[in-house]
């Protein structure tokens, strides 16, 4: 996954905010940027191992 | 009896009639009365409660029924747990509008029905989402080794009231390290079961796919006597495994004899300050373990927790995120926020990843019986403190305290966490095992307590 500059993560927050309904003051942006960053940063190295499409996820999981 | 007695020392006086739960519970709560000004671990004192159960324990005893194996032993639980009369706070401002619970979660049955006694609840994070035991509503919880320092989170409070002697048991909730940590930073031994083993019902959830809920203690035998207590299939909680109780206390005098034993290498050595690897390097000098093991993708699988907690815990919150926002402590609201802004397929992906993760890791049981690891990265840091330096990369505190329980957790595996008391402050030692193997990790964690290896100090002999 390509990494997003901080224009176009204040764009991903601004659009998710308004589908989800979720009034975020303009103060708490670089908060979010930098959070939203680091998070995506983690999915992009978990969405970078290769599965095969059979696959199962684990929503209920069984240790 | 002294202040520092062990919950298995406590039981065994009260049964036979050497002290009594009444006396106990009082010296506890005066102990509270006296220390919890300082080191803020309580948020609520059940005081009358308390007494009630307590006069009920000795009542018991008197009529000669079968004696209890946790009789008149105050213990005292993370305020996630459903306490009847109070509000479940979770650690939040929100939480306090909420109806007091109308019952005790059953972990808390559990233990009252082996005679322990519950004096209050705790201070924790905010909503179970931090690894320091710092707290915006109620203030830090304090590290009874030294006050100025971190406890660890999220249950800090837990670990500061264990710690500093004002009970000898509580519990906590274990997400992706909460039980594990404060052990560490406290100087204190923490079970966090298989995932699936204890009920969570009666609990304020935080990531349903990895919450855990388990015990911290001063010593192996009370880990395994609370632990033992609060076993059994719980239909209240989807996750909860139907199995039998698999009672561990009677096992432990085994040891770690003839058990396979590695040291896991690579990324939980990456970033791990001189004292964690001292406490690692003598954990495994004294179980005789000389071989490394590589829990393979382990990065990764701490990668997949992250998200996973990041999305769950925003899913779980939106609504308060929506309409009460500015009653958040805001380091946990923003990091919520943007939890809920993730693209639905990289947690689809961490899912995946996390049966992939969990097979590779099963394999490595049929060679070990347990793994070691360090618990935390370092001791305990200063309140307050943002920064840290891992692998030669400064990073903020809060989120990176669990790099080294997230892996582990994340695939539900049993842990005890030992303390190795270096000065001038303990650490701790991921003890782990597979799936339903809760036993061996308690027999080596006692073991290791036998050997002098692993001990609970108390504050003032680590000063």
């Amino acid at each position: 996954m390509s990494e997003i500059d901080d224009k176009g993560l204040d764009a991903m927050i601004e659009a998710g905010a308004k589908a989800l309904d979720l009034p975020i003051d303009a103060s708490r942006l670089p908060a979010i940027r930098a959070n939203l960053k680091v998070t995506l940063g983690h999915g992009a190295l978990v969405a970078g191992f290769a599965l095969p499409d059979e696959s199962e996820p684990a929503p209920i999981f069984r240790a | 009896m002294t202040d520092w007695d062990t919950a298995g020392v406590i039981a065994r006086a009260v049964n036979a009639g050497d002290t009594t739960a009444v006396a106990v519970t009082e010296a506890a709560l005066a102990r509270i009365a006296a220390g919890n000004g300082q080191l803020n671990a309580f948020t609520a004192i059940t005081a009358d409660r308390a007494l009630a159960k307590a006069r009920a324990v000795d009542e018991n005893r008197a009529a000669q029924a079968t004696p209890l194996p946790l009789a008149g032993v105050p213990f005292a639980v993370k305020n996630l747990f459903d306490v009847a009369g109070l509000p479940t706070l979770a650690g939040s401002k929100i939480n306090r509008d909420r109806v007091p619970a109308t019952a005790d979660s059953p972990l808390i049955q559990r233990l009252e029905a082996s005679g322990a006694v519950l004096v209050g609840a705790l201070n924790m994070g905010e909503y179970a989402y931090d690894f320091t035991g710092e707290n915006v509503h109620d203030g830090p919880s304090r590290n009874p080794h030294d006050p100025s320092r971190m406890s660890g989170g999220s249950s800090g409070g837990s670990g500061t009231a264990v710690a500093a002697g004002f009970v000898p048991l509580a519990l906590g909730s274990d997400t992706n390290g909460s039980i594990r940590v404060p052990s560490s930073f406290c100087g204190l031994f923490g079970l966090k079961p298989t995932y699936g083993r204890l009920s969570r019902a009666g609990s304020f959830p935080f990531v349903a796919s990895l919450d855990h809920l388990g015990p911290l203690a001063r010593s192996a035998l009370d880990l395994a006597l609370a632990y033992d207590a609060m076993q059994g299939y719980d239909p209240g909680d989807p996750a909860c495994a139907d199995r039998p109780a698999e009672p561990t206390v009677s096992l432990l005098e085994q040891g770690a004899e003839g058990l396979r034993i590695a040291v896991a290498g690579d990324w939980f050595k990456r970033g791990a300050y001189p004292e964690a690897l001292t406490a690692l390097e003598t954990v495994a000098n004294a179980l005789g373990v000389t071989q490394e093991i590589i829990i393979p993708e382990a990065e990764r699988a701490r990668s997949a927790a992250y998200v996973i907690t990041a999305t769950e815990g925003a899913a779980l919150h939106l609504d308060r995120l929506r309409h009460r926002a500015a009653d958040f402590d805001p380091a946990v609201r923003d990091r919520l926020t943007a939890g809920a802004l993730i693209p639905a397929p990289l947690v689809a992906e961490a899912q995946k990843f996390r049966r992939w993760y969990r097979d590779a890791v099963l394999k490595l049981f049929e060679s070990v019986d347990i793994i070691l690891a360090p618990a935390t990265p370092c001791t305990a840091p200063l309140i307050g403190q943002q920064s840290f330096v891992i692998d030669g990369v400064e990073l903020p505190v809060r989120p990176n305290i669990g790099l080294y329980t997230q892996p582990i957790s994340f695939i539900g595996l049993p842990v005890v966490a030992v303390p190795v008391p270096l000065k001038p402050l303990p650490i701790g030692v991921q003890i782990i095992a597979a799936p339903w193997r809760e036993d061996l990790a308690l027999r080596t964690a006692h073991a290791l307590e036998q050997a002098g290896i692993a001990a609970a100090p108390r504050p003032m002999e680590n000063a």
